[in-house]
Order: structure tokens, then C-alpha cells, then sequence
């Protein structure tokens, strides 16, 4: 039987392989390391608020494994100058809530440096962070800003849906040499599935057909994959073949593998955990609308999360997030 | 003084064409051919020289929004920056950074910027390259006094203090946050003091004396690479032109500037200092003003001529692949 890993153990396994190939990769942010000095006997390292990266300071070290302070636009902004200086780093932005914090390195150099240099210089950097509601985190630590980030030109925007997924798309992310923003939604970190041991890539911009299907296309990524092909089974049992298109990567997006579906199925439904305005959702319906009108037998439909923030409490959480019911809603009010 | 002759008249043409840059740019913006926000470093050239005399282009520096003499003493070719002021493919960024991106990475000028203290962790990035490549470049971030009150600045200088990386952090203090004295917003005397903070070393320099910058530059230079860790060099000096090209200054009193440009221009000191030093004579000085002027007009006329970008352009360079 294959080896299994959750999300979490595939993403230290891409980091330590990028490591391992590549002396110029290193790993920065907040707690990465996370203490247990190697100075303090008696002391163990965290490994990241999750875990995700230990093991990795006692592989590599302290030169390539460093610690931060709690300064996320110092860190990000860094790091931002280590890729345009010959680096390849990968830093960590605990939670993509932080965004808030460590913005303007992104927003206005990593992103732009090479377009305002005249393609003079190139800026490979990952930033992982954790996305999405599912932990009871709450309205601070639950975002999904994958839209943000997706709408500034100059970045690239991945968000994987399981454990072999995460381990060869941050593989692809961090040997890329374009600024990538790398989201492992909370709602897969526990998941497991088989991973392969070996290196390699999944490409960035290349959606996954996770499904075939004739009836209607469900659009989905990160954590509201499962969601999708929940309600494909449900909806097999109720007659209708869903076909469910894993994006794995938005920005760059797949239109082709989109439009494709939606041409053989004539029905769109896409499912996003973030709120609905100005999101992926609405972005690919629109994508839909003017690329593929002529396919669309029905009205295109997103199911997000409503337009408010990440409540705490379990019951509210579950009703933010978007559900396998509320596309089987969808699909039954396309008739 | 122990400089040669041939590094002296190096520093005053590099001091001398910033200037002559600037004033040629203020009155081209005036007559409407160059368009754009753009900050003049009038005044401020012994700064740029006396820091960048002491680099190499295996050394890099981030600069800010005021960042043409930063890309002139680092050696940055004087007619690609101007035709990249003029929008032309020729220019330094072909056209697309204009006046407060323009960079040379190949001279290690890691470019202007136009966010006020967004270039401080970019450089201090530049910097734990060095470190953790095991290099023995230097990194060198310039700004602003205004800002020390940004979020970056604290933030990169923590980090850079706490990694002892390869890094010199030099503080233009122009008396100036665009049009607020500095002294009504910073709450510090001298902008050394908040090196304190940090346990970072931390000295001021007469920013319109090149000797003094360049001394002082030097000695924090040697202490980055021995693994001392980083300095703050605060240089006090003026704007001669203010903020923007075009500002009235009515914020200013006259008194008070016009002591610093008829008194204290650090053209003005270098030459009495070379000069008195029996190294330099003021024909040596008056050469090199011909020679600038020449390049001046030549590269104007040249980026007047170069071609405009092809409208094909505004699409590439986003990604090195996508």
C-alpha cells in the first residue's frame, strides 16, 4: 500500500526536498522554527503554530531556517528583497488574515519590481499561509484572501485541495521564479491521502478534472473541493452527473479547462469559501458569461460564504462556510 | 586627506553631474517635455558620493523616491536615466519605471521607490542574501527622515540588528517630511537615537560634507562586513529645491534655506576643502563642470531622439512566466 501523509507532513516533505535540491531555498517567518534553541538543552523546537514545519531548523540550521519577529511586513518585505537579490525563500505568513499586516511588499514590490525594472530582475518567492474558516478561529484567522492577492498582477495565486496536490504544487511554486502566493486552507490540512516519495511538480495554471461528468460543471479549490464532490455524489443519486474541475492554481486560471467543462455539461455552479464580492466566484461567472455564453443553458451560480465576517461559534462557522446542501440548492434553482 | 587626486576629481564629477542632472530636469519638466512626479536630490550629493565612493557594484543599495543621485554615484549611465525620464525604450527600465523606479541591478542600484520606506527591508533582504550566501557584498539602504516613522523601517532594522547582517542604513534627515518640519513629527531630537532601540550603532554626519560622509561611511562599512552588524548613519542636509519639482516651498522660511544653499552647499565645501588641500586646483574643478555640462546636453538630446516603447510593452515583464 502507498504511503499516506496529511496535508501538513506533504508540505514540510516539498519544503525539505526544495531545501535539500536548492541551497539557495530558505525558510523564514514567525515561529518556523519556533524556539528550542539549540543553545537550551532540554528544549524542542514547534515547528510553526501548526507544526507544519518541524524538523526542518535541525536539517538545515539556523542560517537557512530563521526565526522572525512578529513583524510581518518586515519579514515579508525581506524576504521580498532576499528573492530579488538571489535568494529563494520561502516565508511563511502564519495566517493569511496577516495580509493586513505585511501588504505593502507585496502589493507594491514583489509584484511590480520586475514589470517597473523592465523585466530586469525576477522575484522568486513563495509566501505559504494558512487560509479559510474550519478551526473556530474566528474573524481574524479564518480569511480567504486568495481574491486579493489573485487581483494584484505580478503575483501568482495557488491553493491546493489535498495532500499530493500541496506537496507538487509548492514544489512547482517554489522552483518558480514569479512571486507565488501558496494558501493550504485549513479545511485540508488534516487530510490524508497518498503522496508519492519522490520529487515533482505539478504545474501552476493547469486545473484537475477530479471528476467527469455530463450534467453540470462544479468549479471548485482548496477546501471546497471535498464540498464539490460531495454534492457530486449526492447529486449522482439523484440522477445527475456532475462534472467537478479542481483549479489548484488562480492566478494564473485555467479558462480553458473551465469553458471545456462548461461546454460539454451547459451548467456552471462554483463553489468558493470566501465572501462573495468582488471574489473568484464572481470572477470565473463572469469569464463564463462572456467567453462561454453560448454554452450556458442555465443561469451561472456561485455558493460562497455571505458577505459578513468568520463568526467564532461552530454552529455559525459551519453556516458561513459554503456546504454540500447549498449546491444542491444551487444546481436545483438552475432547473 | 588620503585621497588621491584621481578619486577627488571622481567624487566632484559625480556630485557635480547630480546636481547638473537635477537642474536640467527641473527645467525640462518646466517646458513640458519630461512628465511625472519627480523629486529633486539638489543638495544632497554629498550624501550619495561619500557613501557610494566607499562601494563597489558588487554592493547594493535601495534608495526612495528622491533617487537620482543615489543611481549617478553608484554609477548608473547618465543617458539611460535620462531617456528613462523622457519614457524611452532606451531608458534604464525601458520606459516603464519612470522617475521614482528607475534601478540598474547590474551597477547594484536595487532602485528608487516610491512607497516612503519601502525600500528599507527590501535592502535589508539584499543584505541576509549576502549572509546567507556567505558573500562578502555590503548592503546599503538610503532614506528618508520621515521614514523612521514607518512600520518598515522598524521592523527591518529589528531583524537586521538581531541577524547582525551586512547592511548600512543611511538616514537623509532633510529637515523635511514632504512639507512638515521633521520636528513635528518625530518625536526625537536626532533620528540616531532610535537606534538605541535596537542596541544598533548609530552616528550622524554632516550630510553636505563628502569627507565627513565618506569617513564616517567607511568605518560603518568595514564594521558591517567584520559581522559588527548594521549602522545607522544619520547625515543632516537640505533640500535645495523642496519636495517636488514645481513646490513653492511656502512652508520653509527663506532665511533659513538660503543659508543653507549659499552657505552650505556640499559642492561649495568639497571644492574649498579640495582646493585648500593643495589637491585640486579650481581649473581641475571648471573641467569637469564643461565635461558634465556636454553629457548633460548630449543626453538629453539622445533621449529627445530615442524611441518610444512599443505599446506591445505595456504587456510584458509581468511574469517571468505565466
Amino acid at each position: 500500500m502507498a504511503r499516506e501523509l496529511n496535508t501538513g507532513a506533504a508540505i514540510n516533505e516539498a519544503i525539505a526536498i526544495a531545501m535539500r535540491t536548492d541551497p539557495d531555498v530558505i525558510l523564514m517567518g514567525e515561529d518556523v522554527a519556533g524556539g528550542g534553541d539549540r543553545s537550551k538543552e532540554g528544549t524542542e523546537e514547534m515547528g510553526g503554530v501548526l507544526g507544519t514545519t518541524r524538523g526542518l531548523v535541525g536539517e538545515f540550521g539556523m542560517n537557512r531556517v530563521r526565526d522572525t519577529p512578529i513583524a510581518e511586513m518586515g519579514l515579508i518585505g525581506t524576504a521580498v528583497g532576499a528573492a530579488a537579490t538571489g535568494l529563494r525563500p520561502v516565508a511563511e505568513l502564519m495566517f493569511m488574515d496577516f495580509l493586513g499586516t505585511s501588504l505593502d511588499p507585496l502589493l507594491n514590490q514583489a509584484s511590480k519590481l520586475r514589470y517597473m525594472f523592465g523585466g530586469k530582475v525576477k522575484v522568486p518567492l513563495t509566501v505559504r499561509t494558512v487560509s479559510g474558516a474550519g478551526m473556530q478561529a474566528a474573524a481574524q484567522h479564518s480569511q480567504s484572501l486568495y481574491w486579493m492577492t489573485t487581483g494584484i498582477p505580478g503575483l501568482k495565486t495557488v491553493i491546493p485541495s489535498n495532500p499530493a496536490d500541496a506537496k507538487g504544487l509548492l514544489l512547482a511554486s517554489i522552483r518558480d521564479d514569479d512571486p507565488v502566493i501558496f494558501c493550504e486552507a485549513k479545511g485540508i490540512l488534516n487530510l490524508v491521502g497518498e503522496v508519492p516519495e519522490e520529487d515533482y511538480e505539478i504545474p501552476l495554471g493547469v486545473a484537475n478534472v477530479v471528476r467527469e461528468g455530463t450534467d453540470v460543471s462544479l468549479v471548485a479549490f482548496g477546501a471546497t473541493v471535498s464540498t464539490a464532490m460531495k454534492a457530486a455524489k449526492a447529486l449522482e443519486g439523484a440522477g445527475t452527473s456532475a462534472e467537478v474541475i479542481d483549479l489548484r492554481s488562480l492566478s494564473p486560471i485555467d479558462e480553458t479547462a473551465i469553458l471545456t467543462s462548461l461546454e460539454k455539461t451547459g451548467r456552471m455552479v462554483i463553489i468558493d469559501e470566501s465572501t462573495p464580492r468582488c471574489s473568484i466566484a464572481r470572477d470565473i461567472a463572469a469569464v463564463c458569461v462572456d467567453k462561454g455564453f453560448d454554452f450556458l443553458n442555465a443561469p451561472v451560480k456561485c455558493v460562497t460564504a455571505p458577505h459578513t465576517p468568520v463568526p467564532f461559534s461552530a454552529v455559525l462557522e459551519q453556516a458561513f462556510l459554503p456546504s454540500a446542501q447549498d449546491v444542491l440548492d444551487a444546481v436545483g434553482e438552475m432547473g | 586627506m588620503d585621497l588621491s587626486r584621481e578619486t577627488l576629481i571622481e567624487v566632484y564629477r559625480r556630485m557635480r553631474t547630480i546636481r547638473s542632472f537635477e537642474e536640467n530636469l527641473q527645467a525640462l519638466v518646466a517646458a513640458g517635455k519630461v512628465g511625472g512626479f519627480m523629486h529633486l536630490y539638489a543638495g544632497e550629493e554629498a550624501i550619495a558620493v561619500g557613501v557610494c565612493m566607499q562601494l563597489t557594484d558588487a554592493d547594493l543599495v535601495g534608495s526612495t523616491h528622491r533617487g537620482h543621485g543615489h543611481c549617478i554615484a553608484k554609477g548608473v549611465d547618465v543617458k539611460a536615466m535620462m531617456a528613462e525620464l523622457f519614457g524611452r525604450a532606451t531608458g534604464t527600465n525601458k520606459g516603464k519605471g519612470g522617475s521614482m523606479h528607475i534601478a540598474d541591478v547590474d551597477k547594484g542600484m536595487m532602485g528608487a521607490n516610491g512607497i516612503v520606506g519601502g525600500g528599507i527591508p527590501l535592502i535589508t533582504g539584499a543584505a541576509l542574501t549576502a549572509q546567507v550566501k556567505g558573500t562578502d557584498s555590503l548592503a546599503v539602504g538610503f532614506f528618508g527622515d520621515g521614514a523612521t516613522n514607518q512600520g518598515q523601517f522598524h521592523e527591518s532594522l529589528t531583524m537586521a540588528a538581531n541577524w547582525k547582517l551586512p547592511v548600512v542604513y543611511v538616514c537623509e534627515n532633510n529637515g523635511f517630511g514632504e512639507f512638515t518640519p521633521t520636528e513635528f513629527v518625530v518625536p526625537v531630537k536626532d533620528i540616531v537615537e532610535r537606534a538605541k532601540s535596537y542596541s544598533m550603532r548609530a552616528v550622524i554626519a554632516d550630510g553636505m560634507d563628502f569627507f565627513d560622509v565618506y569617513e564616517k561611511m567607511g568605518e560603518a562599512k568595514a564594521l558591517a562586513l567584520a559581522g559588527e552588524g548594521p549602522t545607522l548613519l544619520e547625515c543632516k542636509t537640505y533640500r535645495f529645491y523642496g519636495h517636488y519639482v514645481g513646490d513653492p516651498t511656502p512652508y520653509r522660511n527663506k532665511e533659513e534655506a538660503e543659508d543653507w544653499i549659499q552657505n552650505r552647499d556640499p559642492l561649495d565645501i568639497f571644492e574649498r576643502k579640495a582646493t585648500e588641500a593643495g589637491i585640486l586646483t579650481t581649473d581641475d574643478l571648471r573641467e569637469v563642470d564643461g565635461d558634465v555640462e556636454q553629457l548633460m546636453r548630449e543626453a538629453v538630446e539622445e533621449a529627445e531622439q530615442a524611441p518610444m516603447p512599443s505599446v506591445d510593452d505595456v504587456l510584458t515583464d509581468v511574469y517571468v512566466r505565466y
